[in-house]
């Protein structure tokens, strides 16, 4: 857990304070709309379909058992008793009254959390990987990094009204679990032949009308030059960034329009001019921000405890949630848990205020109070000793958060859709639903293997639809909901967008559609092992093509 | 459904109505005859010309103290003659999500309106 000091427990609180006035005077008729909208976006609160939303930062998706039993307490207190975890690690709450929301803020602050950087043209919430600082193939904690990036952007003037949002994301491991290549900047640490670690820069990708996934602009570089370099990179997007349209405003457009040679060379003249300033990091800086990133002092434990291997033979439910929901730990005796927040026919990232408190509790018990927020919407227990897994898998059980679905079809990541957001064009909720309905049968699941399905209910691409290997974008034909369908998308180390199936097809269809997608997979894989998104490598999508609309 | 926002020019199909959230807390509110807010559709006013429409956008909008974002709506007259909401997007405004919430309503201290079933939204729509 990171460690907030004196400095920003202030900030965090003198921002509530603001906020609040703004509110009051807006309540009493002496702000307009159009004085008070941006300010409430730069708090984080949108105003939807049917309510006020509340958007929360979860920065780096790391929260401390004491933060989520606050969550918890909004969702009930403030809310209706649940809140969505979203794509970029933060908590959306759907129904919360304008005139409460300074109150909810206190008490979200009250904890070191709050809605800046959720909304508006700043550097939004810096996201990473879910299992940073407990991955084994990890490098460093990128937290520490995406920390030092997160303070220096904070409110920083330069940064809060650029052409559009920029968002950030930082990876150490080898594997990237935070779906780095989608974001406007990213941070991937590798280390060079002579075994020093330095980040690759990776700049102007982003999902929306126009997909794009990042390039390469620095293949490597050194830790104490990150911060000038993000600094020259924001500031040369702010400076040719365009801000005549809307549509065009991304780095992502810019950077395509330049070419990322030209964009890096911009970037660079500006970076020689700052990089040996104050923006360089010594390894004192680096090491006091590292130093308040306080780790759990883990028992000495050896892998595979006897128990363990009991609990296996005496369940097969908890032997296949093992196989599916928990992962490997650097530190030997403990493991990696996935919650997931999508049970059968549920909403995808919802999770109740009991199920909040619960894991909040479990977390307490048997994670060293640490709870983690994934961009595919689970939730994560960092730190389990594995001989507390069976006990763990029963309580998570009896609230509902372990189904082991986790990377399988009914994984489902997808946005709030027509049922809530002002901007979408179709529904996205009860496609999810029903084709974790569809697909219920675990054997089946686990037959089909590592399958992404990512939905979005408009063009904007919350719901990550183009790097889903399969993906669904709702859009509205003549005031009727129909779906798109691309197939081939991923969002790890060899990122890529996907291909149009075919013709749209109406809301009634979707989940027939993916059932035939899987039914194609399984007669077109040349193995059991070959993997669904290999499958679609191989074979291009024809044959998926063929499948679907033989009939239609 | 393309969001109303973008609305610009009014070209009218069928009966209208002019709605906004309301600022205090978001809710959906129509426009009514006596310049009031409600956020019972059947009270709201009904526009059926462009005019008529137009002028009852005029009247929203300098009313950004109790509504916000007011836009043009469409609505269906019943068999009954009840007034209902033109579109599904105008719908899930109207009666919530198409989804049952993860906390029913009353098991909250703020129970939610009571969400549109998927039969309603077939019924209405087709689907």
């Amino acid at each position: 857990m990171y460690v907030y000091d004196a400095f920003d427990r202030t900030l965090v609180t003198e921002r509530v304070e603001e906020f609040r006035d703004q509110v009051a005077r807006r309540l009493s008729g002496e702000l307009t709309e159009e004085e008070f909208k941006p300010l409430r976006l730069m708090n984080g609160v949108y105003l939807q379909l049917h309510a006020y939303m509340l958007r929360t930062a979860i920065p780096y998706g790391t929260l401390s058992s004491e933060q989520l039993r606050m969550l918890a307490h909004v969702a009930r207190k403030y809310d209706r008793g649940y809140g969505h975890f979203t794509t970029r690690q933060n908590i959306q709450y759907h129904w919360i009254k304008l005139a409460e929301l300074p109150d909810a803020m206190a008490d979200l602050a009250s904890v070191g959390m709050h809605g800046m950087q959720t909304s508006g043209n700043c550097v939004r919430n810096i996201t990473t990987d879910q299992w940073a600082g407990v991955a084994p193939d990890e490098i460093e904690d990128p937290r520490v990094f995406a920390e030092i990036i997160r303070q220096h952007v904070t409110l920083h003037p330069e940064f809060s009204f650029m052409p559009r949002k920029f968002k950030i994301a930082v990876g150490t491991a080898e594997r990237d679990r935070a779906a780095l290549r989608i974001h406007d900047l990213a941070l991937q640490l590798h280390r060079n032949a002579d075994g020093e670690a330095g980040f690759e820069v990776m700049v102007g990708g982003g999902l929306g009308r126009t997909p794009f996934l990042a390039q390469t602009i620095k293949p490597f570089l050194a830790k104490r030059d990150v911060l000038s370099y993000v600094e020259a990179v924001l500031r040369t997007y702010n400076q040719f960034g365009r801000r005549d349209n809307i549509y065009k405003a991304r780095i992502k457009i810019l950077v395509h329009e330049l070419g990322p040679d030209s964009f890096a060379k911009e970037v660079d003249a500006e970076w020689q001019s700052i990089k040996d300033g104050t923006l360089a990091l010594d390894d004192a800086a680096v090491a006091a921000i590292a130093d308040r990133f306080h780790y759990p002092a883990y028992e000495r434990l050896a892998d595979d405890p006897p128990q363990l291997g009991e609990a296996r033979r005496a369940s097969r439910d908890f032997d296949l949630w093992l196989g599916n929901s928990v992962s490997n730990h650097k530190a030997p005796g403990y493991a990696i848990v996935t919650l997931s927040l999508k049970p059968e026919g549920g909403t995808p990232g919802d999770a109740t205020a009991a199920q909040m408190d619960a894991v909040a509790d479990l977390a307490d018990r048997y994670s060293f109070g640490e709870i983690r927020v994934g961009h595919e919407q689970n939730l994560v227990l960092p730190h389990v000793a594995q001989r507390d897994l069976f006990a763990l898998w029963q309580a998570l059980d009896a609230i509902g958060v372990a189904t082991p679905n986790v990377n399988l079809v009914s994984d489902i990541i997808s946005c709030p859709g027509l049922d809530y957001c002002s901007l979408a064009n179709a529904r996205s909720i009860p496609i999810a639903q029903e084709i974790s309905r569809r697909f219920q049968n675990l054997d089946l699941q686990r037959d089909l293997g590592r399958l992404h399905v990512n939905i979005s209910g408009c063009i904007n691409a919350c719901g990550h639809h183009h790097v889903g290997h399969i993906g669904i974008l709702g859009v509205e034909k003549n005031g009727e909901e129909f779906y798109q369908i691309t197939l081939g998308g991923k969002a790890d180390e060899g990122a890529t967008l996907g291909a149009l199936l075919g013709p749209a097809v109406p809301y009634g269809q979707v989940a027939d559609v993916v059932e035939d997608i899987a039914a194609a997979y399984l007669e077109l894989r040349q193995r059991p092992d070959e993997l669904f998104i290999d499958t679609v490598k191989r074979t291009g999508v024809e044959p998926f093509r063929e499948r679907v609309y033989a009939t239609r | 459904m393309t969001s109303p926002l973008e609305q610009k020019k009014i070209k009218l199909t069928g009966p209208v109505v002019v709605t906004a959230n309301r600022v205090g807390d978001g809710a959906v509110v129509y426009r009514q005859a006596d310049g009031g807010w409600t956020t019972a559709l059947s009270e709201a006013v009904l526009a059926t010309n462009a005019e008529g429409a137009r002028s009852l956008m005029a009247a929203a909008l300098t009313d950004d103290l109790r509504a916000v974002g007011p836009y043009i709506a469409p609505v269906k007259l019943s068999c009954t003659g009840e007034l209902q909401p033109g579109n599904l997007r105008e719908l899930i405004r109207f009666g919530g999500p198409t989804i049952e919430l993860p906390v029913p309503a009353g098991n909250c201290a703020m129970a939610p309106r009571a969400a549109v079933s998927a039969k309603a939204a077939a019924t209405l729509f087709g689907q």
